[in-house]
């Protein structure tokens, strides 16, 4: 039985729809808004955005002050029937809210990094401002939901939901530059928010018809019960494929990854931002709440499979990003590598890889969204991404320096930083499973630490040789402050990640539970193979 | 026949003495005055509704001999179908008027449509339903080329009302077969017939027929070259018209001919219309993708949508029919929505027609963007709009008949639609600004334009939960 808290007060639904109070603010603002004040309106709406995500932030931190990290099961949770069920309210499908181990830092990162996007497009939106920051908020609502969605037909909602105002925020705010495809002439943000919009939409609407196949066996989509159901061996296979298929799009693993570096290049700072730090979160949190525990035959089924596509994920995108002459295209391959240490780390089963998966996707949102805000830094003021363009920058921007370096080494895993404790973990997961795959993952780790101080170098160091960057300028407060505060959490989840982990505990125990059996089957099956081909070399299934 | 046959088609009967007054009214008075009567037509809708509540017996009631049934279905039909009536008619009467054809014969001719289209959804009788059919289509093609004047309309109609006829042949050709092989018109007693012989060759046929003319109707693939040009030769309140009460009419239709008359022999006709939903959704979904005319591009949705509101039908279980039920319930608020949106894109000079008009729009008027980009998005199925609940129902119908290749074809379709959908949002948002449009097209459309967007952003509160209940017992009543 999983054990299922409620509160007095709908709190995560507060929550969820907080920030859209805002976009009600801005609305009224802009409605009364004259034509010769356009800029008081602008800077209204960017006022209202950020103190509605600083709000929402706040409340997030007041739940988690009432959330029992000790307990199992789920918490907050709130239930009401919505249609298909009986009279009597049973079954069907409900507006069901409630989070648990797995959730509830996801949730915190989310109203984290909110107020830092809002921050980091203050200078850089000046077009429709209003408009960019209403569709930050509509999102940051969507998100939430997904986080704390128990029903799978409501979390489906939010998921596929997330994809309009991601649209837009890149294909409106999104860099030039263009490029001729079948004959036509279109602009690359255009490009990349179509690529974006349909790659994750032709994952999800396999989900959806999965889910579709699960309401009808078991006659609700209440997650809870979900995850105690047993279904079919067979049947699991194609749920497995039908949710895997969503989810690493959204992740997003090789090799469907490549919608992900031109949504990147081309969305602003803070579209990239995140994009990185919460968007691809939601791949490996479906996996980790509904693949994994769900359908754990298929999922011990399909390891061997996860693993290749994982290893291949971590060494040929790293291989990739060194040949990248972008920045953002560079963290961007980077995070595709990055990912594949979460989707390895899932699929071990032990426990060390789930935690170190769960921990790897949290400080992965803290470091590569900083280093996005990074190269939204130098962009600001040279317009380019190009790593050719720079060069030298150490001797004009020391505390740009020290930053940048700070979060290369978190996104290289350097011992200290949080980056590491993710990859160390999700590598001694592997490495109880498959000795391979664990040292090809290490490899990884060497390749991502040649990209990152390649990038380093040759962007920060050496003398200054284009004429433009004499005069650039450090950053101000507002940049300090977005990076002080991102490098801060990077360094307390390195030094001390054993509370964040204890968060994630009681709910990976029951993923981990589920796992057992199968595991046990799996493990039978491989000793029986053993015994009846001794003569055969034994280790050679690894 | 007695009392009870009567007020079974009270709302026929009513509406049908309303329309004739009206002509003699519209004839003695001096001028032109559409939107008087517009609105006396509206009323008239709305009182045969109530009337039809009221009269409507609790249980179903089997009318003039079996000919007609009186049920939850056609009630919820006729009340779709008044509703979108009403609606587009009530949009007509400015465009008219700027267009100088706003002559009062047109809301008469919504009526007798409306009467038809009330036959086609209590029919129950091959004959009943070839009445009910061609009494809705001969109206429907005099509004086709109701722009008399101008070249596209004429053709339209003409186009409209030739192959409009062909159907109807191969209908009643249909028709023919299935009385010669059953000895019955009605659609219950064609029900046992089959159930019992072991023989139905012929009568298979006789039901490729009907379905291919009932197809036709519903403008499924491949019977769907007409619409779009009559929907871009029509008068844009015609097309709205058109887009949305006519389909739903012949879809209740279908519906109920496939669900009483042949429910026996699921195995024959599933396959073909297996085909036929697959075969639109592939022709609504890659077709679209070069259209720069909206009204085109609506035609091709259009058609699309049939397709999935037709893989509801296929299914052939009482899920499947409240999927469709409930499609077209949202298709019909979407639709209309989205013809408000295109009625109000008017330029001094004329209406503008293309998608390449649109440029831009959120800068120049962004409340009429919004609506654009709710209403497109919702035609795309992205939750949390109300377009995705219709995908929703029809998919866990074909999911439950385990008809997974089509759904699949549904998914794979539904994401090649989304790109123009999307092409048209990214026209809206992403483009350089086009010359503002008039603003004032009266509130009639406004209040579509406005009613609609709201719906479809608000309907996962409102509108799906109580569509769907009423979806369900709507599609009891025929099982």
């Amino acid at each position: 039985m999983i054990e299922q808290a409620t509160h007095e007060l709908p709190l995560l639904t507060i929550l969820t729809f907080l920030p859209l109070s805002g976009v009600v603010f801005i609305l009224l603002r802009q409605m009364n808004a004259r034509a010769d004040e356009q800029e008081g309106a602008d800077r209204a709406a960017k006022w209202v955005a950020l103190l509605a995500t600083l709000f929402t932030f706040g409340c997030s931190i007041l739940i988690y002050f009432q959330y029992d990290q000790t307990a199992s099961g789920f918490q907050f949770v709130e239930e009401m029937a919505w249609f298909g069920g009986d009279e009597a309210g049973e079954g069907g499908i409900k507006y069901k809210m409630g989070v648990d181990g797995i959730s509830i830092l996801f949730v915190l990162l989310t109203t984290f990094i909110m107020p830092i996007c809002i921050l980091a497009s203050w200078e850089s939106i000046k077009t429709r401002v209003a408009e960019y920051m209403i569709a930050f908020l509509v999102l940051e609502t969507l998100i939430i939901g997904v986080f704390c969605a128990l029903d799978l037909v409501l979390f489906y909602v939010f998921f596929e939901g997330s994809l309009i105002p991601m649209f837009l925020i890149i294909g409106v705010w999104g860099s030039k530059g263009e490029r001729v495809l079948f004959g036509y002439t279109i602009p690359n943000r255009v490009y990349a928010a179509f690529k974006f919009f349909l790659y994750t939409l032709l994952g999800s609407l396999f989900l959806l018809i999965a889910l579709l196949y699960m309401y009808l066996e078991v006659g609700t989509t209440d997650v809870v019960t979900l995850l105690q159901h047993d279904f079919a061996a067979n049947v699991q296979t194609w749920l497995w494929l039908a949710f895997f298929a969503s989810f690493a799009v959204k992740m997003p693993m090789w090799p469907v990854h490549t919608w992900l570096p031109d949504a990147h290049v081309q969305a602003p700072t803070a579209g990239s931002v995140l994009l990185a730090a919460i968007l691809l979160k939601m791949g490996g949190y479906g996996l980790a709440r509904f693949s994994l525990p769900m359908f754990p035959d298929a999922s011990v089924m399909f390891t061997p499979f996860v693993f290749t596509l994982s290893v291949i994920a971590i060494i040929y995108t790293s291989l990739v990003a060194f040949a990248q002459e972008d920045m953002k295209k560079l963290i961007a391959y980077s995070s595709v590598a990055h990912m594949g240490f979460v989707t390895m780390g899932l699929f071990t089963g032990t426990p060390q890889g789930l935690e170190g998966a769960m921990f790897q996707m949290l400080s992965h949102g803290f470091i590569s969204g900083a280093l996005f805000l990074c190269v939204g830094v130098v962009y600001d003021r040279m317009h380019t991404r190009e790593i050719a363009a720079y060069g030298g920058l150490v001797q004009r921007m020391k505390w740009f320096a020290f930053f940048f370096l700070l979060f290369t080494m978190g996104n290289v895993g350097l011992p200290g930083l949080s980056g590491f404790v993710g990859e160390i973990l999700t590598m001694v997961g592997a490495f109880q499973i498959n000795t391979w795959v664990a040292a090809l993952a290490a490899l990884g780790m060497i390749l991502s630490a040649g990209y990152g101080l390649r990038l380093y170098r040759e962007v920060m160091f050496g003398t200054i040789v284009h004429d433009n960057l004499k005069d650039i300028s450090d950053m101000n407060r507002r940049e300090m402050g977005m990076l002080t505060i991102l490098a801060v959490m990077t360094l307390y989840l390195g030094v001390n990640p054993s509370p964040t982990l204890a968060v994630f505990r009681p709910a990976t125990d029951y993923v981990l539970t589920r796992f057992e059996q199968p595991m046990e089957m799996a493990g039978k099956d491989m000793v029986t193979v053993q015994t009846e081909g001794e003569t055969a070399h034994q280790g050679e299934e690894h | 026949m007695s009392q009870l046959d009567l007020l079974a088609l009270a709302p026929e009967l009513f509406l049908a003495i309303v329309a004739m007054i009206l002509l003699i009214v519209g004839v003695y008075l001096k001028n032109d005055r559409m939107k008087e009567i517009s609105v006396v037509a509206a009323l008239a809708m709305v009182a045969a509704f109530i009337i039809g509540l009221t009269t409507g017996a609790d249980e179903p009631f089997m009318a003039f001999g079996d000919a007609f049934a009186d049920d939850a279905f056609g009630e919820l039909g006729r009340g779709l179908i008044y509703g979108a009536a009403i609606v587009s008619l009530l949009m007509a009467s400015r465009f008219m008027d700027r267009e100088k054809i706003g002559r009062f014969e047109y809301p008469i001719l919504v009526l007798l449509a409306a009467i038809g289209m009330g036959l086609m959804v209590t029919a129950h009788d091959l004959i009943s339903l070839y009445m009910g059919i061609e009494l809705q289509s001969l109206a429907l093609y005099i509004m086709a080329a109701f722009n008399r004047d101008s070249r596209r309309s004429t053709e339209a109609g003409l186009k409209y009302f030739v192959l409009g006829a062909l159907s109807s042949g191969l209908l009643l050709y249909g028709s023919s077969l299935i009385y010669g092989f059953t000895g019955s018109t009605e659609f219950s007693e064609i029900a046992r017939v089959v159930g019992e012989s072991d023989n139905i060759v012929g009568l298979s046929f006789g039901l490729v027929f009907l379905i291919a003319g009932l197809a036709f109707k519903v403008s499924a693939a491949p019977f769907h070259m007409w619409t779009p040009d009559v929907y871009e030769g029509a008068p844009t309140p015609v097309t709205a018209f058109f887009a949305a009460a006519p389909k739903i009419a012949a879809m209740f239709l279908f519906v109920r001919v496939m669900m009483e008359a042949f429910p026996t022999i699921l195995d024959q006709w599933q396959p073909v219309l297996w085909l036929i939903a697959a075969l639109s959704m592939i022709v609504g979904s890659i077709s679209a993708l070069m259209q720069t005319n909206i009204k085109r591009l609506m035609a091709y949705s259009s058609i699309g949508h049939m397709g999935y509101a037709l893989i509801g039908l296929t299914a052939g279980t009482a899920e499947g029919v409240q999927g469709v039920i409930a499609y077209m319930g949202i298709y019909m608020i979407m639709t209309l929505g989205t013809f408000a949106c295109i009625l109000s894109m008017r330029r001094p000079e004329g209406m503008a027609e293309n998608i390449e008009d649109l440029s831009g729009l959120m800068r120049t008027q962004p409340w009429l963007a919004i609506a654009f980009t709710a209403l497109f998005f919702s035609l795309a199925g992205i939750p949390p709009l109300l377009g995705f609940w219709g995908k929703f129902a029809v998919f866990m119908a074909a999911v439950e008949a385990e008809l997974y290749i089509l759904a699949v074809i549904g998914v794979i379709t539904s994401v090649i639609a989304t790109f123009y959908y999307l092409s048209v949002i990214k026209t809206i948002w992403f483009s350089d600004p086009a010359p503002s449009f008039v603003k004032e097209q009266g509130p009639s459309v406004a209040l579509t334009v406005s009613g609609g967007t709201l719906l479809v952003l608000v309907g996962i509160l409102v509108v799906w939960a109580p569509l769907y209940k009423l979806a369900e017992s709507a599609a009891l009543s025929l099982f």
